[in-house]
């Protein structure tokens, strides 16, 4: 088991003709990903590299050949009407990895998405992936390791780092999930830990934060009230300085709120293990699994 | 991006939002006709000279004064304002340099109020905050008397509604019917400004009610959502660059993220979480990070140069420390990158480089046989002690 996507999750990729979308749709196939459609208006009836049928719309491409996921990697002028249009078609997932979609066209998005089945993640995210099965966005497949812990962050590299410790302590993972840096987005951090918390082939999970906002300190609550399993934590951002955007567009303290310290704080008073630097991630997920024991 | 408020006041008005007369001076001479000018149309001898920084708290500062001696002595504290460093609790204790005045009819005023709209992360709708403490500094009223705050959200497919507006105005005390009709318009006019023009936010600290009962926004703080500059060329024309760090004006030039932060160790890393990580593992280890620097997901050998260089123009720098997790990123094209800018630029400062990730071992090849004095690092917390060891001239702390 896993979360969100498995070896049966049918792909569509929004964009996959241009240079970043080509790059990435070639990497998740070669993972093993069942890409089986592309999107580029205008480049209907043509295939990618001579395999993968492009359509003009998403609805021919759901029609066609039963894609249920979309991976999104339009410029940020077209992505949140990719957004909407992947949803309009039934795709029951759509991962969007466009980065600097502008907030209030995320809001319209995600008012668009009330009492929609579909779910969102990202934008401006690495993706999904069930290591093994289905590598879905731009994180380099060869670091994981099929196993039972989930990984949920806001930072793209900083999860790579994350799984990367992990790996090499012979810690595999069920699925990692990249919600996004982005002040208003799809999934957040709740969302995922449900799926986590019912998932029984997940047996932990590392979140990795960042200042800014208050999400880390919701999610912190929600684990107190209902996590059932042991939960290792970083928040990145101790040494940022009040005020300033540091690269991700939700990155920034204001008004003294969304600092580092009380979403540790918060974590730690929720019972997760939180790790003191980001190059012990994956000994505090060790430590915390062994605590539950 | 921020603008003036000044700037700001302008784009209200092309809104139909109220503001007071007024026009921006960038010289103490062209002061004089102004305040004439602003007399003669209304009447009022009183006009108000204010700097035009973009950081807040200006008039604590000793940035906003008022001349009731009509334009002899407007120009007279316009010279002592222009080019003074005005130091606000935003600016730092280093201040900023005011190089522009707006100068202003002065008001009768009879109550001040605070109003602002902003995009709410957690409800993920703008959000309008309204309070009846205007003037003051609304975090210290959110946390002393939070029961003065009203605070309501918009549904993006109905629009500020106008039950919202009437809400508002009871909660600020706006019965008198001409002040209140006023104010309504004002609400669905910057509500309008909002999201025509992409902002994040817009704060008028504080709102004013004359004596008349008129209404008029008297401050005007806007920032743009940096996302948005593409349906927005006109933005370009708006901006201070006098107002932004020059380094950090290269770096976004180059598609490079940068902040400049007070201490000496250089960062130059790929994706935003691992850069913040990056200063937090140095710090953890007893340094002091340079600077936020992501050099993104694709970075070309070209940018990689281009990060060195902008490290480099800070002369604190005493070491470099390159973080890369190549996921898009190859870490053959990094080591290349590395490896041309310390050449060229002729690097002297100690420089510890960690490369994980795609094509890693053709990476530390190059950076092996490049016949420079790169120390490699094994992971983040060896890339960190070494760069802290090498510039204290000693040993890392073992941690805090």
């Amino acid at each position: 088991m896993s979360i969100l996507v498995n070896k049966d999750t049918r792909v569509v990729f929004q964009g996959i003709t241009g240079a970043y979308g080509s790059q990435h749709a070639r990497a998740c196939i070669e993972y093993g990903t069942k890409v089986v459609a592309g999107v580029t208006p205008g480049r209907g009836g043509q295939r990618f590299e001579d395999k993968v049928p492009i359509f003009d719309t998403v609805e021919q491409a759901v029609r066609n050949e039963g894609a249920d996921v979309s991976c999104i990697f339009v410029p940020p002028v077209g992505a949140a009407d990719a957004i909407t249009e992947a949803v309009d078609a039934g795709c029951k997932l759509v991962i969007c990895i466009t980065d600097g979609v502008p907030v209030l066209d995320m809001v319209r998005v995600r008012r668009f998405l009330e009492g929609k089945p579909a779910r969102l993640v990202g934008p401006n995210c690495p993706g999904v992936i069930t290591p093994g099965e289905c590598k879905i966005g731009i994180m380099p497949g060869h670091i994981h390791k099929k196993g039972h812990i989930g990984v949920l962050s806001r930072s793209g590299t900083l999860t790579y780092e994350a799984v990367g410790q992990l790996s090499a302590l012979g810690i595999g993972q069920s699925s990692c999930v990249g919600i996004g840096g982005d002040p208003v987005g799809g999934m957040d951090f709740i969302d995922v830990l449900e799926l986590f918390n019912q998932d029984p082939d997940t047996h932990g999970v590392v979140l990795i934060g960042e200042i800014g906002g208050t999400a880390e300190q919701r999610a912190a609550a929600w684990i107190k009230q209902n996590m059932k399993k042991p939960v290792a934590a970083f928040i990145a951002g101790r040494a940022a300085p009040p005020g300033k955007r540091m690269g991700h567009a939700g990155a920034i303290i204001a008004g003294g709120e969304g600092t580092a310290a009380e979403k540790i704080a918060a974590l730690e008073a929720a019972g997760a293990k939180v790790a003191a630097t980001p190059a012990e991630m994956g000994v505090a997920m060790q430590a915390a699994l062994a605590a539950a024991r | 991006m921020k603008i003036h408020e000044y700037q700001g006041k302008q784009l209200f008005a092309r809104y139909g939002v109220p503001v007071p007369n007024g026009e921006p001076a960038f010289q103490a001479s062209e002061v004089a006709p102004i305040a004439d000018r602003l007399i003669a149309q209304t009447g009022n001898p009183v006009v108000v000279v204010k700097a035009q920084i973009h950081a807040g708290g200006r008039g604590k500062g000793g940035g906003v004064k008022v001349a009731k001696g009509g334009s002899a002595e407007a120009t007279a504290l316009a010279e002592k304002i222009l080019g003074m460093q005005l130091v606000t609790k935003q600016t730092g204790p280093e201040g900023q340099k005011v190089r522009r005045l707006y100068i202003e009819q002065g008001l009768d005023i009879a109550r001040e109020l605070y109003f602002a709209m902003l995009v709410d992360r957690e409800r993920r709708r703008v959000a309008v905050i309204a309070s009846t403490e205007g003037g003051m500094d609304i975090e210290e009223v959110a946390h002393s008397t939070p029961e003065k705050i009203v605070k309501l959200f918009i549904d993006p497919v109905l629009g500020l509604a106008p039950y919202q507006g009437r809400q508002l105005a009871i909660a600020l005390g706006l019965t008198a019917k001409e002040t209140q009709r006023q104010f309504l318009k004002l609400v669905a006019s910057l509500y309008t400004c909002f999201t025509a023009e992409d902002c994040s936010l817009l704060e008028i600290n504080p709102l004013v009610v004359t004596r008349a009962g008129d209404v008029f926004a008297l401050d005007a703080k806007v920032a743009f959502d940096d996302n948005a500059e593409f349906r927005h060329p006109e933005w370009n024309a708006m901006r201070d660059v006098d107002e932004e760090d020059p380094v950090e004006l290269q770096a976004k030039r180059s598609g490079l993220s940068y902040v400049s932060l007070d201490g000496d160790i250089g960062c130059l890393v790929n994706g935003a979480g691992l850069a913040m990580a990056t200063m937090d593992i140095i710090l953890h280890y007893g340094g002091k990070p340079a600077n936020f620097l992501d050099v993104g997901g694709g970075a070309t050998q070209e940018q990689v140069k281009t990060a060195f260089q902008i490290i480099l123009r800070s002369e604190r720098v005493r070491g470099i420390f390159v973080n890369i997790f190549g996921g898009i990123m190859r870490c053959d094209v990094v080591a290349a990158g590395v490896i041309a800018a310390a050449k060229e630029l002729g690097l002297k400062v100690p420089l510890v480089v960690r490369l994980e990730g795609t094509n890693v071992e053709a990476g530390r090849k190059l950076l092996d046989e490049s016949g420079l004095t790169i120390q490699s690092a094994s992971s983040m917390a060896d890339g960190a002690q070494k760069i802290v060891a090498a510039t204290r001239g000693g040993k890392a702390q073992s941690g805090a």
